[in-house]
């Protein structure tokens, strides 16, 4: 640039009004933002949100308290107890998860080796106190029943890749 | 004659300032509005990553180096994977390689957007920040659709990574790397010309090539004093080598120059991605020794020996051999890198993390001193420092 093109540009503001018509061009484009509560981003079949127990199509329950989601979990946010059962099966008597401690890395769904404890796609689960945030096995349950369609699907979506 | 002495003062910048970047307090001593000595006082942060490293396996350290650098996980994460790689001797298949240099690419990006758009912020430009997390949302989906999590990615593993690239995902990237550059131009069309932002920035806090050796200075930063120094060129590791870009190398070593040796290495990103997504094989994405990474579900299902690797691999993890290993990568922020020393157990004996904001925040007295007080945030925002790998 020029010594006189560049005194040019700098007296007639030329940088600044290119800047303020590029915004003014910004305001006709349409909006990218979303309503939150009405309209909601993508997620996709891999989404790690809220954890779930799962069932059988029998209603059985998968868990086998094998304990390798308590070992594997990196925050130890995870506290099992099992005894067997009056049927002889292993199953857990505990099933805690500490909400609040875990870090959501997916290490309890990859261990798994029966698909009974899963990160759902739910994200929308905060509450006012600390309590209600440590899930006991009963609450992971009634996850899993909720929200079985949509796990189901999202397992069959990415089965070939895991 | 009676002279009155005027003291200097001492001024507290943070740490809940928030041109600070995070925690970051600065004890000011002022001479009227010039700054005499910048004093950072970090550990707002701590979180003692490095000693709860040395009680995990190696397989469940990776999810602590996603909370480092909280801006750019995936760079982490890289370089902890490849010290501990090494020390295995672990083969990377190439396809999983090509995804990893895809990622970290999409990290600096990231890392760079925020970066350039919360430093124009700091000095008065308000506008490039709302724009800009439009294109950082594409990105976080791209991380959200690979490994389901926006930030916490946790997608390399030792050997690889976690799952290969969904159908549809690599297209979708290349799609939006010819969308992005036009958002480049436009931040540009704000910034680079711009007369406030250049009076801001120009001559604020220049290091000379030899001062960014002394104190250490790595990556963006030194680059912009004029030195071309990369470890993707200058010790490739995985797909770099293959992969031909250049090294954008500023001339002052101002705040200015470090502007904009940041939006030259995004356009550079772009063309590595597009390479990485062009170049890539097909293949398995995670390194075929069960004794180093899980074998697939449908194997583990049905055969009692994968069963088995499962088993040991998730509860024991990996024993890696004894040894020590310096493994450095090219983080957006400078060189992130791992001193890993195995005692030939299943959990690392010490792992020392270097963090390259460190680095760049021990220099802010050099930069600072005989600066104004405002021009502090603009050292600050422009030597990109993020706490979470500062404080560790």
């Amino acid at each position: 640039m020029s010594f006189i093109d560049r005194h040019i540009r700098a007296f007639l503001l030329v940088e600044l009004m290119q800047g303020m018509f590029l915004t003014l061009h910004y305001m006709f484009r349409p909006k990218v933002t979303l309503n939150y509560p009405y309209e909601k981003g993508p997620l996709s079949p891999r989404f790690r949100g809220e954890h779930a127990l799962r069932r059988y199509a029998n209603g059985e329950e998968r868990c086998i308290a094998c304990k390798l989601c308590e070992a594997v979990c990196p925050a130890q946010a995870i506290t099992i107890e099992a005894e067997p059962r009056e049927d002889g099966s292993r199953r857990t008597t505990r099933y805690d998860i500490d909400m609040t401690k875990c870090i959501y890395c997916g290490f309890c769904e990859e261990a798994c080796p029966v698909d009974a404890i899963v990160e759902g796609p739910n994200f929308e689960y905060a509450t006012e106190t600390h309590e209600e945030l440590l899930y006991d096995k009963s609450k992971l349950l009634e996850n899993g029943a909720r929200w079985e369609v949509e796990i189901a699907k999202r397992l069959s979506l990415d089965a070939k890749y895991r | 004659m009676a002279q009155n002495q005027i003291k200097n003062m001492t001024l507290n910048f943070g740490p809940q300032h928030p041109a600070a970047h995070g925690v970051l307090r600065m004890v000011l001593e002022m001479d009227g509005e010039v700054i005499e000595r910048a004093d950072p006082h970090i550990g707002l942060l701590h979180r003692g990553t490095e000693k709860l490293i040395e009680y995990k396996t190696y397989h469940q350290a990776t999810p602590y180096f996603d909370r480092l650098d909280y801006v750019a996980p995936q760079n982490q994460e890289h370089a902890f994977v490849l010290a501990a790689e090494k020390l295995l001797g672990a083969e990377v298949p190439e396809r999983a390689q090509y995804i990893r240099v895809l990622y970290c690419e999409i990290g600096r990006i990231l890392n760079h957007i925020l970066n350039v758009a919360s430093y124009a912020m700091d000095v008065g430009a308000m506008t490039p920040m709302l724009w800009s997390f439009e294109d950082r949302e594409r990105l976080m989906e791209f991380c959200e659709r690979v490994c389901g999590a926006r930030m916490h990615m946790n997608y390399f593993r030792v050997g690889g990574v976690a799952r290969d690239l969904p159908d549809g995902l690599a297209e979708d990237i290349l799609a939006w790397t010819e969308t992005f550059p036009q958002m480049i131009d436009d931040m540009e069309t704000l910034l680079t010309e711009n007369r406030i932002f250049k009076q801001r920035t120009v001559d604020i806090a220049k290091v000379t090539a030899e001062q960014a050796f002394d104190w250490g200075f790595t990556g963006p930063n030194l680059r912009a004093s004029g030195i071309a120094w990369d470890l993707r060129k200058s010790q490739p590791y995985d797909a770099y080598a293959k992969i031909d870009f250049d090294i954008p190398v500023g001339k002052n070593g101002d705040c200015y120059d470090r502007y904009v040796v940041r939006m030259m290495e995004m356009r550079q990103s772009l063309k590595i991605m597009r390479q990485a997504i062009n170049d890539m094989p097909a293949g398995p994405v995670r390194c075929t020794d069960p004794k180093v990474s899980p074998p697939p579900r449908a194997e583990m299902k049905s055969s009692m020996e994968a069963l088995i690797h499962h088993f040991k691999l998730m509860t024991e993890g990996v024993r890696v051999p004894a040894g020590e290993t310096y493994t450095a990568v090219e983080a957006p922020k400078g060189e992130f890198a791992v001193f890993l020393v195995s005692d030939g157990t299943n959990k690392p004996y010490r792992c020392k993390i270097r963090a390259p904001g460190f680095v760049h925040l021990q220099a802010m007295d050099m930069m600072c001193h005989g600066h104004m007080l405002a021009d502090a945030v603009a050292v600050i925002g422009s030597i990109d420092v993020v706490f979470g790998e500062i404080d560790r």
